[in-house]
């Protein structure tokens, strides 16, 4: 503090408050100009928005500021907006118009598209992913295999009431475990296995008998999958003849999927979208390449 | 010993403290036996265990000290009881590594959720909390015990109240810390960000925190100086609001004695409302005035300068402490907390914006005059470098508090990226700094084992830092812009999934940047270690005055 005195120092400003404290000692500067002025002006900016604003809790209430703004009077109000804004462009049309309608007018199709755009990455890219591509036990929705049948109409109801989802209108369709449960033998599942593989020129399981396979077949798995494998929709039996697996296809995975039966749930979304929002899914589904 | 004229003792502390320890060990012995929960039978434990290392440490001690309690000076100098301050320090840098460390880790979680391997043990979920607790309270908590119970000495020129206490304080901080951490690896969360612990490590904590209170209560007043040192009002303020906000938010009531869960005695938005009444001032109190008083003692006496004003560190004081206290609920903008509660939330964040300065400017106009030194002292340069961060997280601050900002901002990670500015920018390297001037004094070296490693250490962190920031500023608006983008339809443009998949870069540079900052604290603990150790590059002869500007060191215990 004292090298105020000491030539070599620069200027040390004004005096110290005269205290000291383990060798430190303070200046008594005046506060910065800016500083002071920079608080004042937040100051009487705050005074300024507490008028205007909602700010100061009273006994009951509080001051509700001259502008009569509302958080919640704000939101609602966009909210209506967008709305009146949707159905100026016909949102109010998706829910009373028949998927078929919409796709049939250029205007409701650009908007469905939309809508079942940004519904889809909300609610459904989680297990069929961002583009649709699904993975194992999540169907693609790009190809155009469709377990419970790929019409805009069909896609529409299964949206709607989902597969093995509880909902009484849903897709029920059970694929037995027909290892596990005894119906067939190991030998029996290994052969069937092979016979399934071989309808798209796969191998099968080594060692395995493809011609006992055909007989296994035709007794146990052609009443759901059809005689030369090519499912069934009605049944959300998958065709097993062409290249498309949702379990996989090496013969471990076929072996498995014939033994222990296979029960992917598709959650009903009525109750959960609005049927515009529905609709639109539906729409948007179909377009993505293999709509039928 | 056999020729002291006293006899020995045990003092009234001692036993006391030995008794009400075998008592409390012997309630928890009990609790855990009755536990609904294991993680509960299992803090029973270590509770238990800690009591009775409490007993053997306090007979041990009889057993080696002289029959008189040490005495308050020596040769007319204070005689300072270093010890709590040398074990705090070194606790400091441990739980520093190892949040830093979690930090890391978590950080590479988020760019690859795969990494939390599938246990329950070290998912996000758990080691989050553990990363913010470790790093806040554990590394920030250990400094700031540390430093003021040092500084309160120094500044009143009088030992330090208390015999026993100040040990208690140390020793009982770190324990909570260990019960914490160890409490969240098990799934124990009351879920209040930043008051995770349940209710028994609360209670625990506020025994510890009263008696710390105390204890710096106490050595103020004993002074010998006829003023309170600035840094003193700072850190009486930090203690008395920590107490009164731990008190407050963690009112619960447990399901059972004999278990770990509790349920809050607030409900819906006003648990909100006072979790973050809490939050805020935990950055408020802990972060920032804790870590002020840390910048006004330090700053002055490593650069050797006195305080730029008197005037301005009174007017900002109270300034800040009467502004932080209402700024909670700016933290709840657009949620259902009325729209008076976040005007004034928004206001006060608004007006705190000089008074946070003012400590800024107190601190950086210090070293006028001393401007040369940055160019010599890689030690004041993480303190300048710590004020520039502060200046500019408690001006981000204000700007984000204001809704219009807000409405873009919350929820991304620019907060994340605002958070860090201020944690590693001004907490961390202020505590750096401190830690670097605090570590050769208290073990009488000349200065750190080598100055040159705390170079590297300033550059490879600040290049963390820097990477972490830019990565989060730049990620979390463009997550907030692509959260409000609509298309010409008026339908969102991106889905969440693609907004978090578009995060996924930015995730792996602020790892990247969380590694540097870990790396340069590596550095540090190597640092000061060889500094403990006497491994000093220049004579290492114990130096009583030659200390720049000290009045001298205390005899060292």
């Amino acid at each position: 503090m004292a090298d105020t005195a000491n030539p070599g120092t620069p200027p040390a400003g004004p005096e110290t408050t005269g205290h000291e404290w383990d060798g430190i000692a303070e200046y008594n500067n005046p506060l910065p100009r800016w500083w002071l002025y920079g608080l004042y002006a937040t100051i009487i900016w705050a005074f300024g928005y507490w008028i205007a604003y909602p700010a100061w809790p009273l006994v009951s209430g509080y001051t509700g500021g001259l502008l009569g703004y509302s958080q919640r009077a704000t939101v609602l109000g966009e909210v209506a907006a967008v709305r009146r804004e949707r159905d100026a462009r016909g949102q109010a049309q998706l829910a009373s118009a028949a998927v078929a309608e919409i796709r049939a007018d250029p205007a409701l199709l650009r908007l469905a598209l939309a809508t079942g755009k940004a519904a889809f990455g909300d609610n459904c890219a989680g297990c069929h992913g961002s583009a649709a591509t699904g993975r194992q036990g999540y169907p693609n929705l790009q190809d155009d295999e469709w377990l419970w049948g790929g019409t805009a109409e069909a896609i529409e109801r299964t949206i709607r009431f989902g597969a093995r989802s509880g909902h009484g209108e849903a897709h029920v369709g059970d694929m037995p475990a027909f290892g596990r449960d005894g119906i067939l033998t190991r030998a029996e599942v290994e052969a069937v296995a092979s016979y399934v593989l071989s309808l798209s020129g796969k191998p099968g399981v080594a060692g395995a008998k493809p011609d006992k396979g055909a007989e296994v077949f035709a007794g146990n798995c052609a009443g759901c999958h059809g005689e030369a494998g090519k499912g069934n929709p009605e049944m959300g039996a998958p065709n097993l003849s062409d290249a498309i697996w949702l379990y996989g296809s090496a013969p471990e995975q076929v072996v498995a999927t014939v033994t222990n039966g296979r029960k992917g749930v598709m959650p009903a979304w009525e109750g959960r979208l609005d049927p515009a929002t529905i609709k639109s899914l539906a729409v948007y589904v179909h377009s993505l390449g293999g709509g039928k | 010993m056999a020729a002291a004229p006293v006899p020995k003792h045990m003092t009234e502390g001692e036993v006391g403290l030995g008794l009400t320890l075998l008592v409390g060990a012997l309630l928890c012995g009990l609790a855990s036996a009755r536990a609904v929960d294991a993680p509960f039978g299992i803090h029973m434990n270590l509770f238990a265990l800690a009591g009775l290392a409490g007993i053997a440490g306090i007979l041990k001690r009889y057993e080696g000290r002289p029959a008189l309690a040490p005495p308050q000076e020596i040769d007319g100098r204070p005689n300072y009881n270093l010890g709590p301050v040398k074990f705090a320090s070194i606790a400091a840098m441990a739980w520093g590594i190892a949040g830093f460390l979690v930090g890391c880790i978590i950080a590479f979680q988020l760019w690859a959720p795969a990494l939390n391997l599938g246990l329950e043990y070290t998912g996000f979920g758990r080691l989050r909390p553990l990363h913010t607790s470790a790093v806040i309270f554990a590394f920030g908590g250990n400094v700031l015990i540390g430093t003021s119970l040092y500084v309160v000495q120094r500044t009143c020129r009088a030992r330090l109240a208390g015999d026993l206490a100040p040990w208690f304080v140390v020793l009982g901080y770190n324990l909570f810390i260990v019960i914490a951490g160890t409490g969240y690896l098990m799934g124990v969360t009351q879920s209040k960000e930043y008051a995770e612990p349940e209710w028994y490590a609360d209670l625990w904590l506020t025994i510890v925190w009263i008696t710390y209170l105390v204890v710096f209560l106490a050595t103020l007043w004993k002074r010998n100086e006829p003023h309170i040192f600035v840094a003193n009002w700072f850190y009486l303020a930090f203690i008395v609001t920590i107490a009164m906000l731990h008190v407050v938010n963690n009112l619960a009531l447990p399901v059972t004695v004999f278990g770990s869960k509790s349920y809050p005695i607030f409900a819906g938005v006003q648990d909100a409302l006072i979790q973050w009444w809490y939050g805020h001032n935990a950055v408020g109190f802990f972060l920032t005035a804790g870590f002020l008083a840390i910048m006004y003692y330090f700053v002055p006496k490593r650069a050797e300068r006195p305080i730029y004003s008197y005037r301005l560190s009174i007017i900002h004081f109270w300034a800040l402490i009467f502004m932080y206290i209402w700024a909670g609920p700016h933290h709840l903008h657009y949620t259902a907390l009325p729209d008076w509660a976040q005007t004034l939330g928004m206001t006060f964040s608004i007006m705190l914006w000089m008074p946070s300065w003012g400590g800024m400017i107190n601190g950086l106009m210090t070293l006028s005059g001393a401007w040369d030194k940055l160019r010599t002292d890689p030690v004041l340069r993480f303190m300048v470098v710590s004020l520039a961060f502060y200046g500019m997280a408690t001006f981000e601050g204000p700007m984000m508090s204001i809704k219009a900002v807000n409405a873009l901002s919350h929820y991304t990670d620019w907060t994340i990226g605002h958070v860090h500015s201020g944690a590693l920018g001004w907490v961390a390297y202020i505590s750096f700094g401190a830690l670097y001037c605090l570590v050769p004094w208290l073990w009488n070296r000349r200065e750190v084992y080598s100055l040159k490693l705390v170079e590297w250490h300033f550059w490879i962190s600040t290049l963390g830092i820097v990477l972490y920031i830019t990565s989060m500023w730049v990620a979390g608006i463009m997550q907030g812009l692509m959260w409000r983008a609509y298309n010409a339809l008026g339908f969102l443009e991106y889905s969440f999934v693609e907004t978090v998949e578009a995060m996924q870069p930015y995730y792996l540079v602020r790892a990247l940047g969380g590694v540097l900052f870990l790396i340069g604290a590596l550095i540090m603990a190597y640092n000061l270690a060889m500094t403990i150790a006497g491994k000093t590059s220049a004579a290492s002869e114990p130096l009583v005055d030659t200390l720049p500007g000290s009045a001298g060191l205390a005899p060292a215990e």
